[in-house]
């Protein structure tokens, strides 16, 4: 009762970035419980590069594979999930707290009749126990939880967990399972725009408000955002969505997205709580704001006070020097 | 068409956290108290459904203490038909537990949609309404930003990673919603007056101890002081410098 199951993340037959960090997590747990780490990927046949996985700690990489598995199928992941992780008795089970992850965690973990800590940004093996940190109210504060049953089943917190290379053997094993795909069922997947990156996801966010004075002028910020060669996304304060300007999908604040990238830029955002508490955890925040008083600049690691329409372009033009 | 919505009270987004002196909780010393915002989308929902259907009830069912009467009320207020509070002191932080007693309620209510909001603003928890789905062996969608119905199939939308994908579902079913669906109503004073008469039965629950245990709450880490680099694009070489050599992010 030492190992822990790392739930992988896979879509079209290819490994997702979560899934490393995952792995990550689980590598991490499992050092402080002398275990074994087994990386679970669930697809419709073998996955490309699955035994990378190994790289980051897993001891073993399993796939199970069902043609029914191609896309996403919630009945029939969660039944397999939750037969391996009742066979394998382990200590605990870990997904990515991405849009797959949590909606498959709650269903492995109630079929399993276990507690789910979902969205956790840290986990440790003290007094005999696991124990997460779990950011509520947006991140206005932390919750210290201890999960009491076995597994522990937890959901990792996308760009969190930093996967750290951590070489094993990696040994890997497909076994083709017998499973219905279940009663509801994932007909087809619309991309967003080639190269559109999830704020959750990104390393870099580039986050609108109403300073940006009227929806076309986001370009300013999409040239930004394409300098940084698709590592970095789009994403919005709630005026700007409720206003119409952009998508709910790229709503950072307490009633959107929470973000932790490397680098957070709040454009024209004055720094409402609720957009603060979406973002706050990113690891270094620029705002740019022509009102030296925005309380964006009280949570800034560096602040630049002055007119986007011409700081934003400046900077797009050094950063494509930097890169160019 | 006879939908259920359950419901959470929460405190209002624009709520400043103070911690209680147990170190484990919130004060909730003069809090504002709200409908849960991604509730205000299953409730606008079902009422949109109800009315399409030209026939039904809406039911909204809320898991918590006795002030949790008030958020029903709200969602009366708006149109829904009659309440249900399964009355606690405290709404766990285990949602297994929560998903637990509200089953047993829905369990019986020959439902054909069990609606929720896809997380509730406090806990974050994400994941009572799928909970629920496996207790009652009925199918789920997490985080629908589109619903169709057509007689006993429903074709929901939900985001993904870079994307959208397209569910198929027969009814009876559970769905939590996201923001994006609808546009939720406003009550109206005759709706909040109407809504003073409707039926709130209140039912006491006990709830197990459940598998999680609050060792503290604590606010995060304090962001230390940054700094104001300077003013215009002038600006805009040394923001560089330091983002590569001091915080090094690029």
């Amino acid at each position: 009762m030492s190992d822990v199951l790392a739930v992988a993340e896979q879509r079209d037959g290819a490994l997702r970035k979560v899934s490393s960090e995952v792995v990550t997590g689980a590598r991490r747990l499992a050092d402080a419980l002398a275990g074994r780490v087994e990386a679970l990927v669930v697809a419709a046949g073998p996955v490309q590069r699955a035994d990378q996985l190994g790289g980051f700690g897993a001891d073993k990489v399993i796939t199970l594979t069902n043609p029914a598995f191609a896309r996403y199928a919630p009945e029939g992941y969660a039944r397999v999930i939750a037969d391996r992780a009742r066979a394998g008795g382990y200590r605990a089970v870990l997904f990515a707290a991405s849009a797959g992850g949590r909606d498959l965690a709650p269903r492995v973990a109630a079929r399993l009749g276990v507690a789910l800590a979902q969205d956790i940004t840290d986990l440790a093996f003290e007094g005999g126990a696991v124990t997460v940190i779990h950011p509520v109210y947006a991140g206005k504060a932390l919750l210290k939880l201890k999960l009491t049953a076995t597994p522990a089943v937890v959901s990792l917190r996308p760009n969190v967990f930093t996967p750290v290379q951590r070489p094993k053997a990696g040994t890997g094993e497909i076994v083709a399972v017998d499973a219905a795909a279940g009663r509801v069922v994932v007909t087809d997947v619309k991309a967003a725009a080639a190269g559109a990156l999830d704020v959750a996801e990104a390393s870099i966010v580039i986050s609108g408000g109403r300073g940006l004075k009227e929806p076309a002028n986001f370009k300013v910020l999409e040239a930004l955002a394409a300098a940084f060669g698709g590592r970095a996304a789009v994403g919005a304060s709630r005026a700007v969505v409720d206003a119409g300007w952009r998508p709910h999908a790229d709503q950072v604040g307490q009633t959107g997205k929470t973000v932790s990238p490397t680098l957070y830029i709040a454009v024209g955002i004055s720094g409402a709580i609720q957009h603060l508490a979406g973002m706050r955890t990113s690891k270094v925040i620029v705002a740019i704001n022509k009102d030296k008083d925005a309380p964006i600049f009280k949570v800034a690691d560096y602040g630049v006070v002055g007119d986007l329409f011409e700081v934003v372009p400046k900077l797009t033009e050094e950063i494509k020097k930097l890169h160019g | 068409m006879k939908i259920a919505v359950c419901v959470k009270r929460v405190p209002d987004s624009e709520t400043r956290v103070k911690i209680a002196s147990d170190g484990k909780s919130l004060d909730e010393a003069g809090v504002k108290f709200i409908l849960n915002p991604y509730d205000e989308f299953a409730v606008e929902e079902a009422l949109r459904r109800k009315e399409q259907a030209g026939t039904g009830e809406v039911v909204v069912v809320s898991l918590g203490p006795a002030a949790a009467q008030e958020t029903i009320r709200t969602a009366l207020a708006m149109g829904a038909d009659r309440g249900v509070l399964v009355e606690v002191d405290r709404v766990p932080i285990d949602g297994l537990e929560v998903a637990k007693a509200l089953a047993a309620e829905l369990k019986t209510g020959g439902y054909d949609l069990i609606l929720f909001g896809k997380m509730a603003i406090d806990d974050y928890n994400h994941q009572v309404g799928p909970m629920v789905a496996e207790l009652l062996d009925l199918p789920c969608v997490t985080a629908v930003a589109h619903l169709d119905v057509a007689g006993q199939r429903g074709t929901a939308e939900r985001e993904i990673e870079g994307g959208v994908e397209i569910v198929e579902f027969p009814l009876p079913a559970v769905l939590t919603t996201d923001k994006g669906l609808n546009e939720p109503r406003y009550p109206a004073l005759k709706g909040i007056m109407a809504a003073k008469k409707k039926p709130l039965l209140v039912k006491r629950a006990a709830l197990g101890a459940g598998g999680l245990e609050v060792l503290g709450l604590t606010p995060p880490p304090q962001r230390k002081e940054g700094k104001v680099v300077g003013e215009g694009p002038a600006a805009v070489p040394e923001l560089l410098r330091l983002l590569r050599e001091e915080a090094k992010v690029l």
